[in-house]
C-alpha cells in the first residue's frame, strides 16, 4: 500500500513540475520578448549603424570601420576626452566628499537623521536633471542669487564652465556615494575596533590595516558607479551649458538632433558604441567588486 | 568622544550648507524679482502658464501606463521564476541589468535609427502604420517602450527585494490545496504579499518618467521636464519655480513611499 502511494506520489510530482516549467517559460517569455523588440532592435540599430557607411551619391551602404575612427578623432576626440576628464574629477570629489558624510551618518546615534539622510540621498542620486540644473542656475548663474549677492562675477566666477558643471555634478554623485558606501561602513564591526585597540593599535593602524580594506571593493566600486553616472549625465549639462563644453553626450544630442553636417549621424551611433563600451567597462568592474564586499556585509 | 562629536557636525554642517543652499536661494529667486520686491507671481502663473498643464497631464498618462505595462511584464514572470524554471532566472536579471550599460543618450540614438527605418524602407508596408502610431505626439507610445526599458532594473530590484521576503511556492500551494485557481492564487495570495515592493517599483518608474528628459528631447516629444526646459530661455523665474516644486513633490512622493514601507534603509541600499 505504502509502495503504491510513493508511485502515484511521484507520478504525479513529475507532470505537476513540468506544468510549473512550461507555466514558468509562458510568464518568462513576454519579458523576453519586450525587452528584444524595445531594448534589442535600437541597440543592433546602433551597432549596425556604427559600422556603416552610406554612399551619398549612389545611396549604397557599405561596412566600415570609419564612423568608429572618426569618433575617435578631432572634435570627437575632444568630446571623449572632456566627458572622461569630468566623470574622472567629479568621481574623484564626490567619493571623497560622500565619504565623510557616510561615516558621519553611520556613527550618528540619531535614527531619523540617518533615515532623512538616506532617503534624500536616494532621492538626490536618481532623480536629478532639468530641475537640478535650474536650481544651480539661480543659485550661481550670472543673475544667481549668490552671484549677485557676494559680487562673484568679478572675483572671476563661471557657472557655464568645468568647474561649474562639477559642482552640480557632485549634488547627485554625493548622495549615491553615501547610499554606495553607507552598507559598507555598517558592515565594520565595533568588535573589529576594540580587539584592534587591545593589541594596541593607533586609530590610524585601524584605518589602515583593519577598515581600509575591508572597505576598498566598496569605495572603488562607488568610485567607478559615480564614474559611470558622471559619464552618462546628459539633461543636467544641456540645461546648463548648451554645448559650450565638449562633453561627449551633447556631441550625441547634436548629431542625432540634426546640427551638424548630413552625414554624421553615424558617427554619432559609434560615439554611442564608444560609451557603451565604457559603461560596460564600469560595469564589468562595478559588478566583480561589489559581489566582494558583499561577502563582509552578511 | 567630543572631538568626534564636533567632526560629525561639521561634515552635517557643510553637507547642509551644499545641499540646502541651492534650493533656498532657487525659492528666494524665484520670489524676490529684482525691481518689484517679494512677489510670489512666479508661483501662481505656473497653471496659467502656456504647456504647464498639457505636458504634466501627458508626463502622467505616460507613467501610469509604463507602470502599468512594466508591472504587467515584470510580476509574473518574477513570481514564475520563484515556482520554478530556475534556470531562466540568471537570464531575467541580466536582461533587467542591461539597460544600465546602455547610457539613455546612446539608447535613444538606437531608437531614433530605428524610427528612420520606417519612412525608408517601410513606408509600402502595413507596419508604416505602426510607425506613425507610436510616434503620435498625443501619445508617444514610443516613449513607454523606451521608459519601461529604462525602469526594469529599479523595478527588478524592487521586486526581487519583496520576493526575497514571501515564500513563494508554500503559498501558492496552500491557495491551490484550498481550490483556488492559479490566477486566484497570484491575485489573492501572492499579490498581497507584494503590496510593499509593488509600491516601492510604481513609485520609482512614476519619479523616472517624470523626470525623464533625454529620450523625450531627442525624440522631439513634449512632457513635463522638456517643458521646463524649453521655457527656462524665456520665463527664467518660473521655471526655476517649476522645478523647485517639481523637486519638492519627488521628494514627497517618496517620503511617503519610505513611510508606507517603512523600508527606507533596504530600498536605499538596494538602489546602489
Amino acid at each position: 500500500m505504502t509502495a503504491t502511494l510513493t508511485r502515484v506520489d511521484t507520478a504525479t510530482a513529475a507532470p505537476q513540475k513540468r506544468r510549473r516549467r512550461a507555466l514558468g517559460w509562458l510568464a518568462v517569455v513576454p519579458l523576453l520578448a519586450f525587452t528584444a523588440l524595445a531594448f534589442g532592435l535600437p541597440a543592433l540599430a546602433m551597432l549596425d549603424g556604427a559600422f556603416t557607411a552610406k554612399d551619398p551619391a549612389t545611396g549604397a551602404t557599405s561596412y566600415t570601420t570609419g564612423n568608429l575612427t572618426a569618433s575617435l578623432q578631432g572634435a570627437y576626440l575632444t568630446a571623449l576626452i572632456g566627458s572622461v576628464k569630468l566623470s574622472a574629477v567629479t568621481a574623484g570629489l564626490g567619493a571623497l566628499c560622500g565619504l565623510p558624510l557616510a561615516q558621519a551618518v553611520v556613527t550618528s546615534r540619531s535614527r531619523a537623521l540617518r533615515e532623512a539622510v538616506l532617503t534624500a540621498s536616494g532621492v538626490l542620486a536618481n532623480f536629478g536633471g532639468v530641475p537640478l540644473a535650474f536650481a544651480f542656475v539661480a543659485t550661481l548663474g550670472n543673475a544667481g542669487v549668490l552671484t549677485q549677492h557676494l559680487g562673484l562675477t568679478d572675483k572671476g566666477w563661471d557657472l557655464y564652465s568645468f568647474w561649474g558643471l562639477v559642482i552640480v555634478y557632485l549634488y547627485f554623485l554625493i548622495p549615491l556615494m553615501v547610499l554606495t558606501i553607507t552598507p559598507a561602513l555598517e558592515g565594520l564591526r565595533t568588535q573589529w575596533r576594540e580587539a584592534a585597540q587591545n593589541n594596541g593599535a593607533t586609530s590610524a593602524q585601524y584605518w589602515r590595516h583593519v577598515a581600509l580594506p575591508v572597505l576598498l571593493p566598496s569605495l572603488l566600486g562607488g568610485l567607478v558607479l559615480l564614474f559611470g553616472s558622471a559619464f552618462a549625465a546628459y539633461a543636467t549639462a544641456a540645461a546648463m551649458v548648451g554645448s559650450s563644453i565638449p562633453l561627449v553626450t551633447l556631441q550625441i544630442a547634436d548629431a542625432i538632433s540634426g546640427n551638424v553636417l548630413v552625414g554624421q549621424e553615424n558617427v554619432a551611433l559609434a560615439l554611442s558604441l564608444d560609451m557603451v563600451l565604457v559603461a560596460g567597462l564600469v560595469m564589468a568592474v562595478y559588478l566583480p567588486l561589489q559581489r566582494r564586499s558583499a561577502r563582509w556585509l552578511a | 568622544m567630543a572631538r568626534l562629536n564636533l567632526w560629525r557636525w561639521g561634515v552635517f554642517g557643510l553637507a547642509g550648507l551644499y545641499f540646502l543652499v541651492p534650493l533656498a536661494a532657487s525659492v528666494v529667486f524665484t520670489v524676490d524679482v529684482p525691481g518689484q520686491g517679494v512677489t510670489f507671481d512666479a508661483y501662481t502663473q505656473i497653471v496659467s502658464a502656456d504647456g504647464f498643464v498639457s505636458s504634466l497631464l501627458l508626463s502622467l498618462e505616460l507613467a501610469v501606463v509604463t507602470i502599468a505595462v512594466v508591472l504587467l511584464l515584470m510580476v509574473p514572470a518574477m513570481v514564475a521564476l520563484r515556482l520554478g524554471a530556475p534556470r531562466l532566472r540568471p537570464v531575467v536579471e541580466v536582461v533587467c541589468s542591461l539597460p544600465l550599460v546602455v547610457p539613455p543618450i546612446a539608447f535613444v540614438a538606437g531608437i531614433s535609427t530605428v524610427l528612420k527605418w520606417g519612412p525608408e524602407h517601410l513606408s509600402r508596408t502595413p507596419l508604416f502604420q505602426t510607425f506613425v502610431a507610436i510616434q503620435n505626439p498625443d501619445f508617444p507610445f514610443v516613449l513607454v517602450l523606451a521608459y519601461v526599458v529604462m525602469a526594469l532594473p529599479f523595478v527588478h530590484r524592487a521586486l526581487d527585494a519583496g520576493l526575497r521576503a514571501v515564500d513563494v511556492p508554500t503559498l501558492v500551494e496552500a491557495a491551490r490545496s484550498l481550490g483556488a485557481s492559479w490566477p486566484q492564487a497570484l491575485v489573492q495570495a501572492v499579490l498581497p504579499n507584494l503590496r510593499g515592493a509593488l509600491l516601492n517599483a510604481s513609485f520609482l518608474t512614476l519619479a523616472l518618467v517624470l523626470g525623464e528628459f533625454t529620450v523625450a528631447q531627442l525624440l522631439g516629444f513634449q512632457p513635463f521636464a522638456v517643458w521646463i526646459y524649453s521655457i527656462g530661455g524665456s520665463q527664467a523665474q518660473l521655471s526655476v519655480a517649476v522645478s523647485v516644486l517639481s523637486l519638492f513633490v519627488t521628494w514627497a512622493l517618496l517620503l511617503v513611499l519610505a513611510g508606507f514601507g517603512g523600508r527606507t534603509r533596504t530600498a536605499s541600499r538596494d538602489e546602489s
